[in-house]
């Protein structure tokens, strides 16, 4: 068995409200998977079938090889859940909470508790009710991290951390990928993701609208290059995948000729890069599309897909 | 007065988010009351059945303990015997559950911080919620006043018994406003506030039962005997309505001194660290429901074994207090059982202790709809817990909680009784059974709670507790008002037999326990069918 969670044309409302409409999910065991999505498009709901909690109206989901809802009770001996909004008894102590949950998925590791209460800085021996956010998520976090499982669970866990906290918490989920434990992570904030997932989701409106590894996903979007000249290129502007082309020229100033800046889709980088050098490059500076921008792509409410995307930009395209 | 500030848009607001809550409320208690008066003026039409219910009612403890005293044989105050206690305590409750919400839950969840963050000052949400349980109390009186005088009773005495209830609620109110201020906790408000609306019902029924005798003053320790001694229909008493007022004013300026010195989210009570880890035994559903709810059952048990001796102790005086009508035979008979008319005041004190027991196994059934609302069942069920598991431990504690206060009920009862005639030996296990007996019938009721929570459980809060209501009023009511039997047939607690005194059939507790395992098997099995949270 090798994926930790299979999803097919899942399918799950709520009365007239489409929740999930035909989600496609894979997350290969052992990795670090990202699940990304606006507010409302689904992910609360995936990872809430995926625990047993929903049942699901269509499609299938297979978690690390066995039906979510028929076996629900054994399979959460093999996982760990963080909620994102982490609600405890407000009577109980933090450190009654951890070896509770602890307990009722199948047993804690008391000496990864004890050095996870020290990494996380946390006081167990506060009642629940006096936690802010951040502490209450701690408590959730560390439950999981310290119980003996082979998923993790987590939906939106950073939510309420400090950045040392989440440094903190990027640590710990580095070595739980070392330790081969396979991690759902669920999140809004794209340096994380970036930092630790090997592969993401991104749901919109209940589907899959992007699904692959990060460097599979730049390939879709573009690098954004400027260059100095020591000649003036030719035709740049009729090349296919340019975007946005400010090209200047330079005089006076030794074998600088000329200046250029412009977006360019990343598989017609090579295209583009050989017509510079014919002009002869003297400096370049290129970067690579950030996660933030493929999200924000997605992530608009009616924000077109790809190939809708750059055929948007090449009518903007202004020729210099 | 900027610490009020912001308080008129707060009240739109509040108005808002309650109009049906507080409609149903006020809706539910001036048909109480008024409905109760236009029946007897159907079943009591010549003065002398009114003077034959009056004198049975007279000499019956048992009937004074529940309703309060009863003044005269008018058809107002006969009425108002039976319904006006129980609507003053429901109006105080109706005060608690406003000003709570809009205090201490408002607050424990954050919803006042983001408030408190505008323009509002700092006492504003403790005015809404005083001023919005003092405008409902106030409409209840109204409505009540206009209500008895429509049916064609006297105008002046339907004035003071919506007056003598409406500013019963408003003493609660005050009361409520304080506990918001006690306690860090909504739950914990909530809880302190009803305390002190039972012990003055307590307070009440003992001062009641003891008719024209002893303690009797001690009807002026309680804000519901407060209500009573305004002595509506009996003679309009208005400047005891003062003491309401007056008392309310003292407890809601000590619940603005107690506001000012804290901060906002704390109680007064500051938390003390805990645990850093979990006992040994904490690692299953079951040892979870009873961490969750043993502090609750210790409390109830403790009042219900202290309610029991108390009228325990009275019971003794029946006898005596009887006198020569020889209609009071026939009416305690009609209350009561059929031997002994000591008896038949046990045996219906029994069944409102099997009602309490039954309203503490819907509140601890209830607990899983808001573990669920609040995902803290979430947690749990995320854990290696099947759902039957989880549910099913609230439901042991649920029936072994009334158990163990009917055990409580009963010891206490047959204790005092049995002492003050010298023989605990034989009384004490008789009225164990007895009220062991009821359980079958309490948990009946609880598993309408049950079934609701597991097939629908939007409905199963409201359900549950109008499953109660509906015991309650026909056992409270049912032979008074005379309602059909089909009807009363409804009711689990009509099966039970009349103990202690007659040796009736164990055939229906076996029928109810039969059917309250039924119910608790159906909500179970629709739990697991459907979606959590």
């Amino acid at each position: 068995m090798t994926e930790a969670i299979a999803v097919s044309g899942l399918r799950k409302s709520y009365g007239k409200t489409v929740a999930l409409d035909g989600l496609d999910m894979s997350v290969a065991q052992g990795e670090v998977h990202g699940f990304l999505g606006p507010n409302g498009s689904g992910k609360t709901t995936t990872i809430r079938i995926l625990l047993g909690l929903l049942r699901a109206d269509g499609g299938s989901a297979r978690l690390l090889g066995d039906d979510p809802w028929r076996a629900a009770t054994a399979l959460h001996r093999r996982l760990a859940y963080v909620p994102g909004d982490v609600t405890l008894w407000p009577n109980f102590t933090g450190g009654e909470v951890i070896d509770l949950l602890g307990r009722l998925r199948g047993g804690i590791d008391a000496r990864r508790r004890a050095s996870l209460l020290e990494r996380f800085d946390l006081d167990p021996t506060k009642k629940a009710r006096s936690y802010s956010k951040g502490n209450r998520q701690k408590v959730a976090l560390i439950s999981a991290l310290a119980s003996d499982v082979e998923l993790l669970i987590l939906d939106e866990p950073t939510a309420g951390l400090d950045p040392l906290m989440e440094a903190t918490f990027r640590d710990c989920i580095e070595q739980e990928r070392h330790s081969g434990r396979t991690v759902l992570l669920s999140s809004h904030i794209l340096s994380e993701v970036e930092a630790l997932c090997e592969r993401v989701t991104i749901i919109r409106a209940g589907r899959a609208v992007e699904s692959g590894t990060l460097a599979d996903m730049r390939h879709l979007t573009r690098t954004s290059i400027s260059a100095d000249l020591a000649g003036r290129p030719v035709g740049l502007d009729r090349l296919p995948g340019v975007h946005d082309l400010d090209l200047q020229d330079v005089s006076g100033a030794g074998r600088l000729a000329a200046r250029m800046r412009c977006e360019v889709d990343t598989d017609k980088l090579d295209a583009v890069l050989r017509h510079l050098t014919d002009a002869g490059v003297l400096s370049l500076v290129s970067q690579p599309p950030t996660l933030e921008e493929l999200f924000l792509r997605h992530y608009a409410a009616d924000g077109p897909g790809p190939a809708a995307a750059a055929a948007a930009g090449d009518q903007h395209e202004v020729p210099a | 007065m900027t610490s009020l500030a912001g308080a008129r848009d707060l009240t739109k607001l509040a108005a808002r988010r309650d109009r049906i809550m507080l409609v149903a409320w006020i809706y539910v208690l001036t048909i109480l009351v008024v409905s109760t008066g236009y029946s007897f003026k159907g079943l009591y039409k010549t003065p002398a059945s009114r003077e034959a219910l009056a004198s049975g009612i007279g000499h019956n403890a048992a009937a004074l303990a529940l309703a309060g005293p009863l003044y005269n044989d008018s058809l107002g105050a006969l009425a108002v015997y039976k319904a006006g206690s129980a609507t003053a305590l429901a109006a105080g409750l109706m005060s608690i559950f406003i000003v709570i919400r809009h205090t201490r839950a408002d607050e424990e969840a954050g919803r006042l911080e983001l408030v408190g963050s505008t323009a509002v000052g700092r006492h504003a949400a403790m005015a809404v919620g005083a001023l919005l349980a003092v405008a409902a109390n106030v409409v209840l009186a109204l409505l009540i006043f206009a209500g008895m005088a429509f049916i064609g009773l006297p105008a002046g005495g339907s004035a003071a018994a919506g007056l003598a209830i409406g500013t019963c609620g408003i003493f609660f109110a005050a009361v409520a406003a304080v506990a918001a201020q006690l306690s860090g906790s909504a739950r914990g408000a909530r809880g302190i506030a009803i305390c002190v609306l039972a012990a003055s019902y307590l307070i009440m029924s003992v001062g009641a039962a003891a008719g024209s005798g002893g303690l009797r003053w001690l009807l002026w320790l309680s804000p519901v005997g407060w209500a009573n001694e305004v002595r509506a229909y009996a003679g309009d008493r208005w400047p005891v309505l003062v003491l309401p007022v007056a008392a309310a004013v003292a407890v809601a300026g000590l619940a603005g001194v107690l506001a000012a010195r804290r901060d906002l989210g704390a109680g007064l009570v500051p938390p003390r660290p805990g645990p850093p880890e979990a006992a040994r035994s904490l690692r299953s559903p079951l040892a979870l429901a009873w961490r969750l709810q043993r502090a609750g059952l210790a409390g109830w048990a403790g009042a219900t074994f202290l309610y029991g001796a108390a009228l325990g102790s009275l019971a003794r005086h029946i006898g005596s207090m009887l006198g020569s009508s020889k209609h009071v035979g026939n009416v305690l008979t009609e209350l009561g059982g059929q031997s002994a008319l000591t008896d038949a005041y046990l045996a219906t004190m029994m069944s409102v202790f099997g009602l309490v027991a039954a309203g503490y196994a819907i509140s601890v059934v209830l607990r899983l709809r808001s573990e669920e609302a609040a995902q803290q069942a979430e947690a749990v069920l995320a854990g290696s817990v099947s759902r039957p598991a989880w549910a099913g431990s609230q439901l042991v504690i649920a029936v072994a909680g009334s158990a163990l206060m009917l055990t409580a009920a009963g010891l206490g009862t047959g204790l005092t009784f049995g002492l003050s005639g010298g023989d605990a030996g034989t009384q004490v296990p008789r009225l164990l059974g007895a009220a062991l007996a009821q359980l079958p019938a309490s948990l009946a009721v609880a598993g309408v709670a049950a079934i609701l929570f597991g097939l629908l459980p939007r409905a199963c809060v409201a359900g549950g507790w109008a499953a109660l209501a509906l015991a309650t009023v026909v056992l409270l009511l049912g032979p008074t008002l005379r309602l059909a039997q089909w009807f009363q047939d409804i009711s689990p607690f009509t099966h039970v037999p009349r103990l202690p005194g007659v040796s009736g059939s164990t055939v229906p507790l076996a029928w109810l326990a039969l059917i309250a395992l039924a119910l608790a098997a159906a909500g179970l099995a629709g739990l697991r069918r459907r979606d959590i949270g």
